[in-house]
Protein backbone atom coordinates (compact mmCIF):
# COMPACT_ATOMS: atom_id res chain seq x y z
CA UNK A 1 0.00 0.00 0.00
CA UNK A 2 2.73 2.38 0.89
CA UNK A 3 5.77 0.91 -0.79
CA UNK A 4 8.07 3.25 -2.57
CA UNK A 5 8.51 1.80 -6.02
CA UNK A 6 11.80 3.26 -7.07
CA UNK A 7 12.08 1.13 -10.18
CA UNK A 8 8.92 2.30 -11.95
CA UNK A 9 9.76 4.40 -15.01
CA UNK A 10 8.56 7.97 -15.00
CA UNK A 11 6.27 7.61 -17.99
CA UNK A 12 4.34 4.70 -16.51
CA UNK A 13 2.69 5.78 -13.24
CA UNK A 14 0.95 3.00 -11.26
CA UNK A 15 -2.43 3.59 -12.82
CA UNK A 16 -4.39 0.57 -11.68
CA UNK A 17 -3.69 1.15 -8.02
CA UNK A 18 -4.79 4.80 -8.15
CA UNK A 19 -7.86 3.91 -10.17
CA UNK A 20 -9.18 1.67 -7.42
CA UNK A 21 -7.99 4.06 -4.73
CA UNK A 22 -9.76 6.90 -6.50
CA UNK A 23 -13.15 5.19 -6.56
CA UNK A 24 -12.66 4.13 -2.98
CA UNK A 25 -11.67 7.51 -1.60
CA UNK A 26 -14.12 9.38 -3.78
CA UNK A 27 -16.74 7.25 -2.11
CA UNK A 28 -15.57 8.48 1.28
CA UNK A 29 -15.66 12.09 0.13
CA UNK A 30 -19.23 11.63 -1.06
CA UNK A 31 -20.20 9.84 2.13
CA UNK A 32 -18.96 12.69 4.31
CA UNK A 33 -20.67 15.26 2.10
CA UNK A 34 -23.90 13.31 2.51
CA UNK A 35 -23.40 13.13 6.27
CA UNK A 36 -23.05 16.90 6.35
CA UNK A 37 -25.96 17.74 4.07
CA UNK A 38 -28.42 15.08 5.18
CA UNK A 39 -29.09 16.47 8.70
CA UNK A 40 -29.65 19.94 7.29
CA UNK A 41 -31.88 18.72 4.48
CA UNK A 42 -33.84 16.64 6.97
CA UNK A 43 -34.27 19.67 9.22
CA UNK A 44 -35.59 21.72 6.30
CA UNK A 45 -37.99 18.99 5.13
CA UNK A 46 -39.24 18.24 8.64
CA UNK A 47 -39.93 21.92 9.18
CA UNK A 48 -42.48 21.65 6.37
CA UNK A 49 -44.16 18.45 7.55
CA UNK A 50 -47.00 17.94 9.99
CA UNK A 51 -46.22 16.46 13.40
CA UNK A 52 -48.06 13.30 12.40
CA UNK A 53 -45.87 12.90 9.33
CA UNK A 54 -42.69 13.46 11.33
CA UNK A 55 -43.52 10.74 13.84
CA UNK A 56 -44.91 8.27 11.31
CA UNK A 57 -41.96 8.37 8.89
CA UNK A 58 -38.79 10.38 9.59
CA UNK A 59 -37.57 9.78 6.03
CA UNK A 60 -40.84 10.60 4.29
CA UNK A 61 -41.43 13.68 2.18
CA UNK A 62 -44.03 16.23 3.27
CA UNK A 63 -47.43 15.78 1.67
CA UNK A 64 -47.97 19.51 1.56
CA UNK A 65 -45.52 22.31 2.33
CA UNK A 66 -46.70 23.57 5.70
CA UNK A 67 -45.16 26.97 6.05
CA UNK A 68 -47.52 27.60 8.97
CA UNK A 69 -44.90 25.76 11.08
CA UNK A 70 -42.53 28.59 10.30
CA UNK A 71 -45.17 31.17 11.16
CA UNK A 72 -45.81 29.39 14.46
CA UNK A 73 -42.10 29.33 15.32
CA UNK A 74 -41.72 32.97 14.33
CA UNK A 75 -44.65 34.25 16.40
CA UNK A 76 -45.62 31.74 19.11
CA UNK A 77 -42.06 30.76 19.98
CA UNK A 78 -40.84 34.33 19.32
CA UNK A 79 -37.93 33.10 17.21
CA UNK A 80 -38.31 36.22 15.10
CA UNK A 81 -37.89 38.48 18.09
CA UNK A 82 -34.94 36.50 19.47
CA UNK A 83 -33.31 36.63 16.07
CA UNK A 84 -33.55 40.43 16.03
CA UNK A 85 -32.29 40.59 19.63
CA UNK A 86 -29.20 38.63 18.68
CA UNK A 87 -28.69 40.80 15.63
CA UNK A 88 -28.80 44.02 17.67
CA UNK A 89 -26.49 42.71 20.39
CA UNK A 90 -23.97 41.28 17.93
CA UNK A 91 -24.00 44.51 15.90
CA UNK A 92 -23.15 46.40 19.08
CA UNK A 93 -20.57 43.98 20.44
CA UNK A 94 -18.88 43.51 17.06
CA UNK A 95 -18.54 47.27 16.45
CA UNK A 96 -17.20 47.85 19.94
CA UNK A 97 -14.78 44.91 19.72
CA UNK A 98 -13.41 46.06 16.38
CA UNK A 99 -13.04 49.69 17.45
CA UNK A 100 -11.38 48.99 20.80
CA UNK A 101 -9.39 46.06 19.43
CA UNK A 102 -8.00 48.05 16.51
CA UNK A 103 -7.07 51.08 18.61
CA UNK A 104 -5.36 49.04 21.31
CA UNK A 105 -3.54 46.85 18.77
CA UNK A 106 -2.36 49.94 16.92
CA UNK A 107 -0.81 51.38 20.05
CA UNK A 108 0.87 48.07 20.92
CA UNK A 109 2.22 47.70 17.40
CA UNK A 110 3.35 51.24 16.68
CA UNK A 111 4.19 53.09 19.88
CA UNK A 112 7.05 52.60 22.30
CA UNK A 113 6.34 53.34 25.93
CA UNK A 114 7.40 52.02 29.28
CA UNK A 115 5.72 48.81 30.37
CA UNK A 116 4.33 48.10 26.91
CA UNK A 117 5.39 44.46 26.91
CA UNK A 118 3.88 43.84 30.34
CA UNK A 119 0.55 45.44 29.49
CA UNK A 120 0.47 43.60 26.16
CA UNK A 121 1.02 40.18 27.68
CA UNK A 122 -1.41 40.86 30.50
CA UNK A 123 -3.97 41.74 27.89
CA UNK A 124 -3.34 38.90 25.47
CA UNK A 125 -2.93 36.38 28.30
CA UNK A 126 -6.72 36.42 28.66
CA UNK A 127 -6.84 34.01 25.71
CA UNK A 128 -5.39 31.25 27.86
CA UNK A 129 -8.15 31.15 30.47
CA UNK A 130 -11.31 29.08 30.13
CA UNK A 131 -14.48 31.21 30.44
CA UNK A 132 -15.79 28.73 32.99
CA UNK A 133 -13.29 29.97 35.52
CA UNK A 134 -14.71 33.50 35.39
CA UNK A 135 -18.38 32.51 35.30
CA UNK A 136 -19.36 32.93 38.95
CA UNK A 137 -17.56 36.22 39.69
CA UNK A 138 -18.56 37.59 36.28
CA UNK A 139 -22.21 37.15 37.17
CA UNK A 140 -21.72 39.27 40.30
CA UNK A 141 -19.55 41.87 38.57
CA UNK A 142 -22.22 42.41 35.92
CA UNK A 143 -24.92 42.49 38.60
CA UNK A 144 -23.02 45.00 40.73
CA UNK A 145 -22.72 47.46 37.83
CA UNK A 146 -26.46 47.06 37.30
CA UNK A 147 -26.21 45.45 33.87
CA UNK A 148 -27.50 41.96 34.67
CA UNK A 149 -30.18 40.91 32.21
CA UNK A 150 -29.48 43.82 29.87
CA UNK A 151 -28.08 44.04 26.38
CA UNK A 152 -25.39 46.63 27.20
CA UNK A 153 -24.09 44.21 29.82
CA UNK A 154 -23.92 41.41 27.28
CA UNK A 155 -22.29 43.69 24.68
CA UNK A 156 -19.58 44.77 27.12
CA UNK A 157 -18.88 41.20 28.21
CA UNK A 158 -18.73 39.84 24.64
CA UNK A 159 -16.34 42.67 23.81
CA UNK A 160 -14.17 42.10 26.87
CA UNK A 161 -13.75 38.39 26.12
CA UNK A 162 -13.04 38.97 22.42
CA UNK A 163 -10.45 41.68 22.96
CA UNK A 164 -7.44 39.46 23.83
CA UNK A 165 -7.57 37.52 20.59
CA UNK A 166 -8.55 40.55 18.51
CA UNK A 167 -5.67 42.61 19.90
CA UNK A 168 -3.26 39.72 19.47
CA UNK A 169 -4.25 39.22 15.86
CA UNK A 170 -4.38 42.89 14.89
CA UNK A 171 -1.10 43.80 16.64
CA UNK A 172 0.64 41.22 14.47
CA UNK A 173 -1.17 42.63 11.47
CA UNK A 174 -0.31 46.28 12.14
CA UNK A 175 3.33 45.28 12.54
CA UNK A 176 3.38 43.88 9.01
CA UNK A 177 2.25 47.20 7.49
CA UNK A 178 5.07 49.28 5.96
CA UNK A 179 6.27 52.18 8.11
CA UNK A 180 7.19 54.30 5.10
CA UNK A 181 3.59 55.31 4.41
CA UNK A 182 3.11 56.46 7.99
CA UNK A 183 6.37 58.41 7.94
CA UNK A 184 5.45 60.13 4.69
CA UNK A 185 2.07 61.11 6.09
CA UNK A 186 3.71 62.46 9.27
CA UNK A 187 6.13 64.57 7.21
CA UNK A 188 3.15 65.97 5.33
CA UNK A 189 1.85 67.17 8.68
CA UNK A 190 -0.66 64.44 9.42
CA UNK A 191 -1.50 64.21 13.15
CA UNK A 192 -1.46 61.01 15.16
CA UNK A 193 -5.24 60.54 15.20
CA UNK A 194 -5.68 61.42 11.54
CA UNK A 195 -2.89 59.03 10.63
CA UNK A 196 -4.70 56.18 12.35
CA UNK A 197 -8.17 56.77 11.00
CA UNK A 198 -7.29 57.92 7.48
CA UNK A 199 -4.16 55.93 6.67
CA UNK A 200 -3.50 52.96 8.95
CA UNK A 201 -7.05 51.71 9.49
CA UNK A 202 -7.83 51.50 5.74
CA UNK A 203 -4.52 49.73 5.19
CA UNK A 204 -5.42 47.14 7.83
CA UNK A 205 -8.70 46.25 6.11
CA UNK A 206 -7.86 42.61 5.25
CA UNK A 207 -6.89 41.90 8.85
CA UNK A 208 -9.96 43.66 10.18
CA UNK A 209 -12.22 41.62 7.91
CA UNK A 210 -10.63 38.32 8.99
CA UNK A 211 -10.89 38.95 12.68
CA UNK A 212 -14.30 40.59 12.22
CA UNK A 213 -15.73 37.44 10.64
CA UNK A 214 -14.20 35.35 13.40
CA UNK A 215 -15.71 37.57 16.08
CA UNK A 216 -19.09 37.78 14.39
CA UNK A 217 -19.53 34.02 14.43
CA UNK A 218 -18.26 33.60 17.96
CA UNK A 219 -20.61 36.33 19.27
CA UNK A 220 -23.54 35.07 17.22
CA UNK A 221 -23.05 31.53 18.51
CA UNK A 222 -22.62 32.41 22.19
CA UNK A 223 -24.75 30.38 24.55
CA UNK A 224 -23.01 30.14 27.90
CA UNK A 225 -22.62 33.89 28.52
CA UNK A 226 -26.21 34.89 27.69
CA UNK A 227 -27.45 31.91 29.66
CA UNK A 228 -25.73 33.27 32.77
CA UNK A 229 -26.07 37.02 32.13
CA UNK A 230 -29.65 37.13 30.82
CA UNK A 231 -31.30 34.72 33.24
CA UNK A 232 -34.97 33.87 33.35
CA UNK A 233 -37.26 33.62 30.35
CA UNK A 234 -37.77 37.25 29.43
CA UNK A 235 -38.35 38.59 25.93
CA UNK A 236 -34.85 40.06 25.65
CA UNK A 237 -33.02 36.74 25.43
CA UNK A 238 -30.70 35.72 22.61
CA UNK A 239 -31.56 33.39 19.73
CA UNK A 240 -29.56 30.48 21.14
CA UNK A 241 -31.51 30.69 24.40
CA UNK A 242 -34.82 30.96 22.56
CA UNK A 243 -34.02 27.86 20.53
CA UNK A 244 -33.00 25.84 23.55
CA UNK A 245 -36.18 26.71 25.44
CA UNK A 246 -38.20 25.99 22.30
CA UNK A 247 -36.59 22.53 22.34
CA UNK A 248 -37.61 22.08 25.97
CA UNK A 249 -41.22 23.13 25.42
CA UNK A 250 -41.36 20.99 22.26
CA UNK A 251 -40.47 18.04 24.45
CA UNK A 252 -43.67 18.59 26.44
CA UNK A 253 -46.00 19.66 23.65
CA UNK A 254 -44.75 17.25 21.00
CA UNK A 255 -44.64 20.03 18.41
CA UNK A 256 -41.63 18.74 16.47
CA UNK A 257 -42.44 20.71 13.36
CA UNK A 258 -42.25 23.98 15.23
CA UNK A 259 -38.79 23.15 16.58
CA UNK A 260 -37.52 22.21 13.12
CA UNK A 261 -39.02 25.42 11.74
CA UNK A 262 -37.31 27.45 14.44
CA UNK A 263 -33.96 25.78 13.73
CA UNK A 264 -34.39 26.32 9.99
CA UNK A 265 -35.17 30.00 10.49
CA UNK A 266 -32.00 30.33 12.55
CA UNK A 267 -29.83 28.40 10.09
CA UNK A 268 -30.95 29.70 6.69
CA UNK A 269 -29.68 33.32 6.88
CA UNK A 270 -26.31 32.23 8.21
CA UNK A 271 -25.99 29.59 5.51
CA UNK A 272 -26.97 32.04 2.76
CA UNK A 273 -24.39 34.58 3.94
CA UNK A 274 -21.80 31.82 4.17
CA UNK A 275 -22.41 30.57 0.65
CA UNK A 276 -22.23 34.13 -0.68
CA UNK A 277 -18.98 35.01 1.08
CA UNK A 278 -17.55 31.52 1.28
CA UNK A 279 -13.96 32.35 0.51
CA UNK A 280 -13.67 35.31 2.89
CA UNK A 281 -15.39 33.43 5.71
CA UNK A 282 -13.21 30.33 5.37
CA UNK A 283 -10.09 32.49 5.14
CA UNK A 284 -11.14 34.59 8.12
CA UNK A 285 -11.88 31.62 10.35
CA UNK A 286 -8.77 29.64 9.43
CA UNK A 287 -6.54 32.71 9.78
CA UNK A 288 -7.89 33.06 13.29
CA UNK A 289 -6.71 29.58 14.16
CA UNK A 290 -3.36 29.59 12.37
CA UNK A 291 -1.88 32.49 14.29
CA UNK B 1 6.22 65.68 15.82
CA UNK B 2 5.59 64.29 19.28
CA UNK B 3 2.49 66.40 19.62
CA UNK B 4 -0.64 64.27 20.04
CA UNK B 5 1.31 61.14 20.88
CA UNK B 6 0.33 60.82 24.52
CA UNK B 7 -3.36 61.70 24.00
CA UNK B 8 -3.55 59.00 21.37
CA UNK B 9 -1.91 56.34 23.51
CA UNK B 10 -4.15 57.14 26.46
CA UNK B 11 -7.43 57.41 24.57
CA UNK B 12 -6.70 54.31 22.51
CA UNK B 13 -5.51 52.14 25.35
CA UNK B 14 -7.53 53.08 28.42
CA UNK B 15 -11.08 52.15 27.31
CA UNK B 16 -10.18 48.62 26.18
CA UNK B 17 -8.02 48.13 29.25
CA UNK B 18 -10.83 49.27 31.53
CA UNK B 19 -13.36 46.89 29.98
CA UNK B 20 -10.83 44.07 30.04
CA UNK B 21 -9.89 44.75 33.64
CA UNK B 22 -13.47 44.89 34.90
CA UNK B 23 -15.01 41.98 33.01
CA UNK B 24 -12.09 39.60 32.41
CA UNK B 25 -9.19 40.17 34.74
CA UNK B 26 -11.06 40.88 37.96
CA UNK B 27 -13.44 37.89 37.62
CA UNK B 28 -10.50 35.57 36.99
CA UNK B 29 -8.69 36.85 40.07
CA UNK B 30 -11.85 36.71 42.17
CA UNK B 31 -12.47 33.15 41.06
CA UNK B 32 -9.28 32.01 42.74
CA UNK B 33 -10.30 33.79 45.91
CA UNK B 34 -13.91 32.51 45.88
CA UNK B 35 -12.63 28.97 45.40
CA UNK B 36 -11.26 29.10 48.95
CA UNK B 37 -14.63 30.02 50.51
CA UNK B 38 -17.79 28.10 51.31
CA UNK B 39 -19.98 30.72 49.64
CA UNK B 40 -23.46 29.31 49.15
CA UNK B 41 -25.91 31.03 46.90
CA UNK B 42 -26.80 34.66 46.86
CA UNK B 43 -26.20 35.56 50.49
CA UNK B 44 -23.22 37.66 51.44
CA UNK B 45 -22.18 35.05 53.97
CA UNK B 46 -18.91 33.43 52.93
CA UNK B 47 -16.23 32.03 55.20
CA UNK B 48 -12.66 31.23 54.35
CA UNK B 49 -12.23 27.49 54.28
CA UNK B 50 -8.75 27.32 52.80
CA UNK B 51 -8.27 24.36 50.53
CA UNK B 52 -11.27 22.43 51.85
CA UNK B 53 -13.10 22.73 48.52
CA UNK B 54 -10.19 21.16 46.72
CA UNK B 55 -10.09 18.32 49.23
CA UNK B 56 -13.80 17.70 48.64
CA UNK B 57 -13.08 17.82 44.93
CA UNK B 58 -10.58 15.00 45.19
CA UNK B 59 -13.22 12.72 46.70
CA UNK B 60 -16.17 13.84 44.58
CA UNK B 61 -17.22 10.83 42.52
CA UNK B 62 -19.33 12.97 40.17
CA UNK B 63 -16.38 15.18 39.35
CA UNK B 64 -14.15 12.18 38.64
CA UNK B 65 -16.87 10.62 36.52
CA UNK B 66 -17.12 13.83 34.48
CA UNK B 67 -13.34 14.08 34.22
CA UNK B 68 -13.15 10.53 32.94
CA UNK B 69 -15.50 11.45 30.11
CA UNK B 70 -13.41 14.52 29.31
CA UNK B 71 -10.33 12.29 29.26
CA UNK B 72 -12.01 10.00 26.73
CA UNK B 73 -12.96 13.02 24.61
CA UNK B 74 -9.37 14.21 24.87
CA UNK B 75 -8.00 10.86 23.74
CA UNK B 76 -10.43 10.28 20.88
CA UNK B 77 -11.71 13.55 19.40
CA UNK B 78 -8.40 15.17 18.33
CA UNK B 79 -6.99 11.98 16.80
CA UNK B 80 -10.11 11.08 14.84
CA UNK B 81 -10.81 14.64 13.74
CA UNK B 82 -7.26 15.29 12.58
CA UNK B 83 -7.04 11.93 10.80
CA UNK B 84 -10.29 12.52 8.92
CA UNK B 85 -9.31 16.14 8.23
CA UNK B 86 -5.95 15.12 6.77
CA UNK B 87 -7.47 12.34 4.71
CA UNK B 88 -10.18 14.50 3.15
CA UNK B 89 -7.89 17.50 2.69
CA UNK B 90 -5.27 15.44 0.89
CA UNK B 91 -7.98 13.95 -1.33
CA UNK B 92 -9.22 17.40 -2.18
CA UNK B 93 -5.84 18.97 -2.90
CA UNK B 94 -4.07 16.08 -4.61
CA UNK B 95 -6.40 13.14 -4.98
CA UNK B 96 -7.08 13.82 -8.66
CA UNK B 97 -5.99 11.57 -11.49
CA UNK B 98 -2.41 11.97 -12.53
CA UNK B 99 -2.48 13.67 -15.86
CA UNK B 100 -0.30 16.14 -17.62
CA UNK B 101 -1.22 18.82 -15.14
CA UNK B 102 0.64 16.96 -12.40
CA UNK B 103 -0.86 16.92 -8.90
CA UNK B 104 -4.42 18.20 -8.67
CA UNK B 105 -7.47 17.76 -6.49
CA UNK B 106 -10.44 15.57 -7.29
CA UNK B 107 -13.27 16.93 -9.35
CA UNK B 108 -15.70 19.12 -7.46
CA UNK B 109 -13.12 20.16 -4.86
CA UNK B 110 -14.64 23.61 -4.45
CA UNK B 111 -18.09 22.16 -3.86
CA UNK B 112 -16.81 19.66 -1.29
CA UNK B 113 -14.99 22.40 0.53
CA UNK B 114 -18.15 24.52 0.59
CA UNK B 115 -20.25 21.68 2.01
CA UNK B 116 -17.74 20.32 4.51
CA UNK B 117 -17.47 23.70 6.18
CA UNK B 118 -21.23 23.98 6.86
CA UNK B 119 -21.13 22.81 10.51
CA UNK B 120 -18.54 25.45 11.31
CA UNK B 121 -20.94 28.33 10.62
CA UNK B 122 -23.80 26.74 12.55
CA UNK B 123 -23.96 27.51 16.23
CA UNK B 124 -23.21 24.64 18.59
CA UNK B 125 -26.70 25.09 20.06
CA UNK B 126 -28.30 24.37 16.70
CA UNK B 127 -25.99 21.40 16.10
CA UNK B 128 -26.86 19.98 19.51
CA UNK B 129 -30.62 20.39 19.09
CA UNK B 130 -30.61 19.03 15.54
CA UNK B 131 -28.63 15.93 16.47
CA UNK B 132 -30.77 15.34 19.48
CA UNK B 133 -33.68 14.98 17.07
CA UNK B 134 -31.62 12.81 14.71
CA UNK B 135 -30.91 10.41 17.58
CA UNK B 136 -34.53 10.47 18.76
CA UNK B 137 -35.68 6.86 19.35
CA UNK B 138 -39.02 7.16 17.60
CA UNK B 139 -38.97 10.06 15.18
CA UNK B 140 -35.23 10.33 14.52
CA UNK B 141 -33.44 10.12 11.22
CA UNK B 142 -31.05 7.44 12.46
CA UNK B 143 -33.61 5.00 13.80
CA UNK B 144 -35.82 5.67 10.80
CA UNK B 145 -32.98 4.34 8.65
CA UNK B 146 -32.27 1.41 10.97
CA UNK B 147 -35.92 0.37 10.95
CA UNK B 148 -35.99 0.68 7.16
CA UNK B 149 -33.16 -1.86 6.85
CA UNK B 150 -35.04 -4.26 9.08
CA UNK B 151 -33.84 -3.59 12.62
CA UNK B 152 -37.00 -4.08 14.66
CA UNK B 153 -35.83 -2.47 17.89
CA UNK B 154 -33.04 0.04 17.32
CA UNK B 155 -31.32 1.51 20.41
CA UNK B 156 -32.59 4.59 22.22
CA UNK B 157 -29.17 6.26 21.66
CA UNK B 158 -29.20 9.32 23.93
CA UNK B 159 -31.55 7.53 26.32
CA UNK B 160 -29.21 4.58 26.70
CA UNK B 161 -26.29 4.94 29.12
CA UNK B 162 -24.19 2.66 26.95
CA UNK B 163 -24.43 4.90 23.90
CA UNK B 164 -25.28 8.45 25.04
CA UNK B 165 -21.71 9.61 25.58
CA UNK B 166 -20.44 8.15 22.31
CA UNK B 167 -23.31 9.79 20.43
CA UNK B 168 -22.21 13.16 21.78
CA UNK B 169 -18.60 12.38 20.93
CA UNK B 170 -19.58 11.55 17.35
CA UNK B 171 -21.34 14.90 17.02
CA UNK B 172 -18.24 16.66 18.32
CA UNK B 173 -16.16 15.03 15.60
CA UNK B 174 -18.82 15.68 12.97
CA UNK B 175 -18.95 19.38 13.78
CA UNK B 176 -15.16 19.85 13.68
CA UNK B 177 -13.91 17.80 10.73
CA UNK B 178 -14.95 20.27 8.02
CA UNK B 179 -13.02 23.10 9.57
CA UNK B 180 -9.82 21.09 9.65
CA UNK B 181 -10.31 19.92 6.07
CA UNK B 182 -10.25 23.58 5.03
CA UNK B 183 -7.41 24.46 7.40
CA UNK B 184 -5.20 21.57 6.28
CA UNK B 185 -6.21 22.13 2.67
CA UNK B 186 -4.97 25.72 2.81
CA UNK B 187 -1.69 24.58 4.36
CA UNK B 188 -1.27 21.82 1.75
CA UNK B 189 -1.77 24.28 -1.05
CA UNK B 190 1.21 26.23 0.27
CA UNK B 191 3.48 23.21 -0.29
CA UNK B 192 5.27 23.57 -3.64
CA UNK B 193 3.77 21.30 -6.29
CA UNK B 194 7.15 20.22 -7.65
CA UNK B 195 7.98 18.38 -4.43
CA UNK B 196 4.97 16.13 -5.00
CA UNK B 197 5.68 15.75 -8.67
CA UNK B 198 9.24 14.71 -7.97
CA UNK B 199 8.09 12.13 -5.42
CA UNK B 200 5.43 10.83 -7.80
CA UNK B 201 8.03 10.45 -10.55
CA UNK B 202 10.02 8.35 -8.13
CA UNK B 203 6.98 6.11 -7.94
CA UNK B 204 5.68 6.87 -4.43
CA UNK B 205 2.08 5.97 -3.65
CA UNK B 206 -0.49 8.41 -2.34
CA UNK B 207 -0.27 6.97 1.16
CA UNK B 208 3.52 7.28 1.22
CA UNK B 209 3.24 10.84 -0.01
CA UNK B 210 0.82 11.73 2.77
CA UNK B 211 2.92 10.03 5.42
CA UNK B 212 6.41 11.05 4.35
CA UNK B 213 5.88 14.46 2.76
CA UNK B 214 2.58 16.09 3.66
CA UNK B 215 2.32 15.35 7.36
CA UNK B 216 5.91 16.38 8.21
CA UNK B 217 5.51 19.60 6.22
CA UNK B 218 2.16 20.30 7.87
CA UNK B 219 3.37 19.54 11.37
CA UNK B 220 3.01 23.10 12.68
CA UNK B 221 -0.60 23.30 11.54
CA UNK B 222 -1.38 19.88 12.97
CA UNK B 223 0.11 20.95 16.27
CA UNK B 224 -2.16 24.00 16.41
CA UNK B 225 -5.14 21.83 15.49
CA UNK B 226 -4.20 19.43 18.26
CA UNK B 227 -4.17 22.12 20.91
CA UNK B 228 -7.48 23.64 19.81
CA UNK B 229 -9.18 20.25 19.67
CA UNK B 230 -7.76 19.31 23.07
CA UNK B 231 -9.19 22.48 24.57
CA UNK B 232 -12.53 21.78 22.88
CA UNK B 233 -12.47 18.24 24.28
CA UNK B 234 -12.05 19.60 27.80
CA UNK B 235 -15.19 21.69 27.29
CA UNK B 236 -18.06 20.01 25.45
CA UNK B 237 -20.50 21.78 27.75
CA UNK B 238 -23.07 23.01 25.23
CA UNK B 239 -23.35 19.72 23.33
CA UNK B 240 -23.72 17.69 26.50
CA UNK B 241 -26.08 20.06 28.28
CA UNK B 242 -28.47 20.33 25.37
CA UNK B 243 -28.29 16.76 24.07
CA UNK B 244 -28.29 14.68 27.26
CA UNK B 245 -27.87 17.10 30.19
CA UNK B 246 -25.18 14.70 31.35
CA UNK B 247 -27.48 11.72 31.53
CA UNK B 248 -28.75 9.14 31.56
CA UNK B 249 -27.48 8.60 35.07
CA UNK B 250 -24.42 10.89 34.57
CA UNK B 251 -23.08 8.61 31.82
CA UNK B 252 -22.32 11.56 29.52
CA UNK B 253 -21.41 14.17 32.12
CA UNK B 254 -18.51 16.55 31.50
CA UNK B 255 -16.61 18.80 33.87
CA UNK B 256 -18.02 22.04 32.40
CA UNK B 257 -21.55 20.86 33.04
CA UNK B 258 -20.58 19.81 36.57
CA UNK B 259 -19.40 23.34 37.22
CA UNK B 260 -22.44 24.97 35.62
CA UNK B 261 -24.84 22.75 37.54
CA UNK B 262 -23.04 23.39 40.81
CA UNK B 263 -23.22 27.18 40.36
CA UNK B 264 -26.22 28.10 38.22
CA UNK B 265 -28.12 24.83 37.90
CA UNK B 266 -29.46 22.57 40.61
CA UNK B 267 -27.27 24.16 43.30
CA UNK B 268 -25.67 27.53 44.03
CA UNK B 269 -22.45 26.39 45.64
CA UNK B 270 -20.38 29.24 44.28
CA UNK B 271 -17.30 28.46 46.34
CA UNK B 272 -17.18 24.83 45.31
CA UNK B 273 -18.01 25.66 41.68
CA UNK B 274 -15.12 28.12 41.57
CA UNK B 275 -12.84 25.39 42.86
CA UNK B 276 -13.96 23.23 39.93
CA UNK B 277 -13.24 26.21 37.67
CA UNK B 278 -9.73 26.57 39.08
CA UNK B 279 -9.14 22.86 38.56
CA UNK B 280 -10.36 23.22 34.96
CA UNK B 281 -7.97 26.10 34.43
CA UNK B 282 -4.94 24.13 35.54
CA UNK B 283 -6.13 21.14 33.55
CA UNK B 284 -6.52 23.17 30.36
CA UNK B 285 -3.17 24.82 30.89
CA UNK B 286 -1.30 21.57 31.46
CA UNK B 287 -2.98 19.86 28.51
CA UNK B 288 -1.99 22.76 26.25
CA UNK B 289 1.59 22.70 27.52
CA UNK B 290 1.72 18.92 27.23
CA UNK B 291 0.37 18.99 23.69
CA UNK B 292 2.96 21.59 22.74
CA UNK B 293 5.80 19.58 24.23
CA UNK B 294 4.92 16.17 22.80
CA UNK B 295 4.26 17.70 19.42
CA UNK B 296 7.59 19.46 19.45
CA UNK B 297 9.47 16.29 20.26
CA UNK B 298 7.80 14.45 17.41
CA UNK B 299 8.71 17.19 15.05
CA UNK B 300 12.40 16.75 15.74
CA UNK B 301 12.07 13.06 15.04
CA UNK B 302 10.55 13.77 11.66
CA UNK B 303 12.89 16.40 10.36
Amino acid sequence: MSTVRAGVPADRPPRRETGVANVFSHGFLLLWAAMTILPLAWMLLSSLKSNGEIIADPWGLPEALRFDNWARAWTTAHIGRFFLNSLVVVAGSLSLTMLLGATAAYVFARYEFRGRQVVYYLFVGGMMFPVFLALVPLFFVVRSVGLLGTWPGLILVYTAYSLPFTVFFLTAFFRTLPTSVAEAAMIDGCGHFRLFFRVMLPMARPGLISVGIFNFLSHWNQFLLPQVLIPGDGPNRMLAQGLSSLAVSQGYAGDYAQLFAGLTIAVLPVLVVYVAFQRQIQAGLTAGQLK
Amino acid sequence: MRHGRLPLILSFLLPPLAIYGIFVLSPYLQAFQISTTDWLGYSAQADQVGLANFRTLLHDGYVWNALRNNAILLAVVPVVTIALGLFFASMLTMGGRKGRAGVTGVRGTALYRLVYFFPQVLSVVIIALLWKEIYSPTSGLLNGALRAIGLAEPPAWLGDPRFAFWCVLAVMVWSNVGFYVVLFGAAMQAIPRDIYEAVLLDGASRATMLRKITIPLLWDTIQVAWIYLAIAALDGFILVQLMTNGGPNFSSDVIGLRMYDTSFGSENKFGYASAIGVAMFFLTLSVAVLALRTARRDRIEYS
